[in-house]
């Protein structure tokens, strides 16, 4: 086993427990936001997809490249997009935050 | 090989600050009050890796990438506009995006690499491209249905499942050759279409009613093929935003199947529209009592507490500004209305909160399942708009129900039940109900919309001489 594979292993489990630490805590109230957000999240795959566009070392590599940084660009705009507009929605009925 | 000497720390340093921002972002979203904030540090966080990532060497092509940020763009601003009603099929239409992504570059790397590719590369790089072509047409699939472009009962045929187990061996098999032979080129896009199929054959047997498991099922796969694409290009980064993905998709199919007390396996594999054929035997002819709007107002007036139980039904009709008003009406009188939230109400997780607060209703006032529940004893009225069968007692009582077992919103034990439905046909799972035949249950016929709009107009007109 290369350490790549290791190291990658122990980013990947430790993440996965954050996660799950962190998104349990998550309101019911908000699961639909957090999808949306962990969308948007998710479309930072568009670091992989930039760098095969500007690297340009085959047409077809450069041609699936940019359909991918489109396809993960117009996720994490509309994802930030939709998501800041659900929230903004969310009001309580008490007039002071605490 | 770098612009600038010393360029390879600062990205590494960008994509931690921002591994750390989205872990922040997801951090802050456990409430509502400080969830905003979390879109900035997401966002903020973005930015940076996108900004590292142009620093990294050998990139050349500018122009390129800034044509194609610019095209996502301008499809994602319409993406993030849509309807709340809409937000459902915006999220499957996002997954498929996501996985298409993934896929994409999957395949590429694929093009460019081969055959020189280690064996572990090669396994997560299948891995990927497996999971993110049947993520991009299953989404679609989901999309296709909840925008209802496609039929939205399940489909079903013989054999479905070992179908599909076939198509998944034949495709794991020949990514197994392929880590063998890296150099079999012609396999890939056999394995590639394969995924396709299984993606749109997977989707085809789930209704409408399955969707918010299968849309947080098909979320946790997009982060699971992000993070194998993390494996495939070394990035940290990427291993933690798709293991962050990847664990909030299961917590939340997990949280979706136990609401409607099903296992994983059972709502992938085995349709809901199975199991109606048991049910139908047997029934009596039972009748139920109807009511009038104005009948209805005058109960609701005269009530002290209310609960009221929105479900799909009122997203279709898009009622939930009458609702609005009806509560605000009522709030005004005195009267204390809650919204009784049951986790699986609606297409996806968390789909009635949104619409409610859409609709300017303070989400103090929507109450979970398990904090209503033991409350409805004491509640004078439990109005139901669009919801079935998460308020159908047999869930409780009749072992040979399908959805026995299934943890219910118990307004059967409010003082007054009301529902508002357009007929007597059963709900979506094809369940009869037999909370619609109690002595305390009033049929309100119609429009959910418009029949709120009624009660709110009696209200207004009736009462204050």
């Amino acid at each position: 086993m290369s350490s790549t594979l290791i190291n990658g292993l122990f980013v990947f489990i430790l993440a996965a427990f954050i996660g799950f630490e962190v998104i349990r805590r998550v309101s019911p109230l908000l699961h639909t936001p957090l999808m949306s957000l962990t969308n948007a999240l998710d479309a930072i795959a568009v670091v992989g997809a930039i760098v095969l566009v500007g690297r340009h070392e085959s047409r077809l590599s450069y041609l699936l490249g940019m359909l991918a940084v489109i396809a993960a660009t117009s996720n994490i705009v509309g994802g930030f997009l939709i998501t800041d507009r659900m929230l903004k929605m969310f009001k309580t009925s008490r007039p002071t935050q605490p | 090989m770098n612009i600038l000497p010393g360029t390879q720390p600062i990205i590494e340093i960008t994509y931690l600050v921002a591994s750390v921002l989205f872990i922040l972002s997801l951090k802050w979203m456990s409430s509502p009050s400080t969830a905003r904030h979390g879109v900035r540090a997401g966002e903020i966080g973005m930015l940076l890796a996108i900004g590292g990532t142009l620093l990294q060497h050998g990139i050349v092509d500018y122009k390129s990438i800034a044509i194609a940020l610019v095209l996502g763009t301008g499809i994602g601003i319409p993406l993030g506009l849509v309807q709340m009603t809409a937000v459902p099929q915006r999220t499957a239409l996002s997954h498929a995006f996501g996985a298409f992504c993934v896929t994409l570059v999957g395949t590429a790397e694929f093009y460019l690499r081969s055959p020189d590719i280690s064996r572990f590369t090669m396994a997560v790089l299948s891995a990927e491209v497996i999971l993110g072509s049947l993520t991009f047409t299953g989404s679609l699939m989901a999309g296709g249905k909840l925008q209802e472009i496609l039929p939205q009962r399940p489909l079903t045929y013989k054999g479905q499942n070992l179908v599909n187990l076939v198509l998944l061996t034949i495709a794991l098999a020949g990514a197994g050759y392929l880590v063998l032979h890296p150099g079999a080129r012609q396999l890939f896009p056999a394995i590639v279409g394969i995924s396709f199929l299984l993606g749109v054959l997977m989707i085809i047997p789930i209704g409408g009613a399955d969707m918010p498991t299968v849309i947080s099922l098909l979320n946790s796969y997009a982060g699971l093929s992000a993070a194998a694409m993390g494996f495939v290009l070394d990035s940290k980064l990427l291993i933690i935003a798709g293991a962050l993905d990847g664990s909030s998709g299961f917590i939340l199919s997990v949280i979706m199947s136990k609401a409607m007390n099903r296992s994983f396996g059972n709502v992938l594999f085995g349709a809901f529209g199975q199991v109606q054929a048991a049910t139908v035997a047997g029934q009596e002819a039972r009748t139920a009592r109807s009511a009038t709007a104005e009948e209805a107002a005058a109960i609701l007036v005269a009530a002290n507490k209310v609960v009221v139980v929105p479900g799909y039904g009122m997203a279709v009709a898009q009622a939930q500004h009458k609702v609005r008003e009806l509560y605000d009406t009522l709030s005004k009188r005195g009267v204390e209305v809650r919204f009784a939230i049951h986790p699986v109400a609606g297409r996806m997780p968390g789909h009635m909160n949104v619409l409610l607060a859409e609709a300017d209703i303070p989400y103090d006032r929507l109450v979970e399942m398990e904090d209503i529940n033991g409350e409805f004893s004491q509640t004078d009225v439990a109005l139901v708009i669009g919801a079935n069968d998460v308020t159908n007692p047999a869930a409780r009582t009749d072992s040979s129900s399908p959805i026995y077992g299934m943890p219910i919103l118990d307004v059967d034990k409010a003082r007054t039940v009301m529902v508002i439905k357009r007929s007597m046909s059963p709900g979506f799972a094809g369940i009869d109900n037999p909370l619609y035949y109690l002595d305390k249950t009033l049929m309100l016929f119609g429009d959910a919309k418009l029949f709120v709009n009624d009660i709110v107009r009696e209200l207004a007109g009736g009462g204050n001489n």
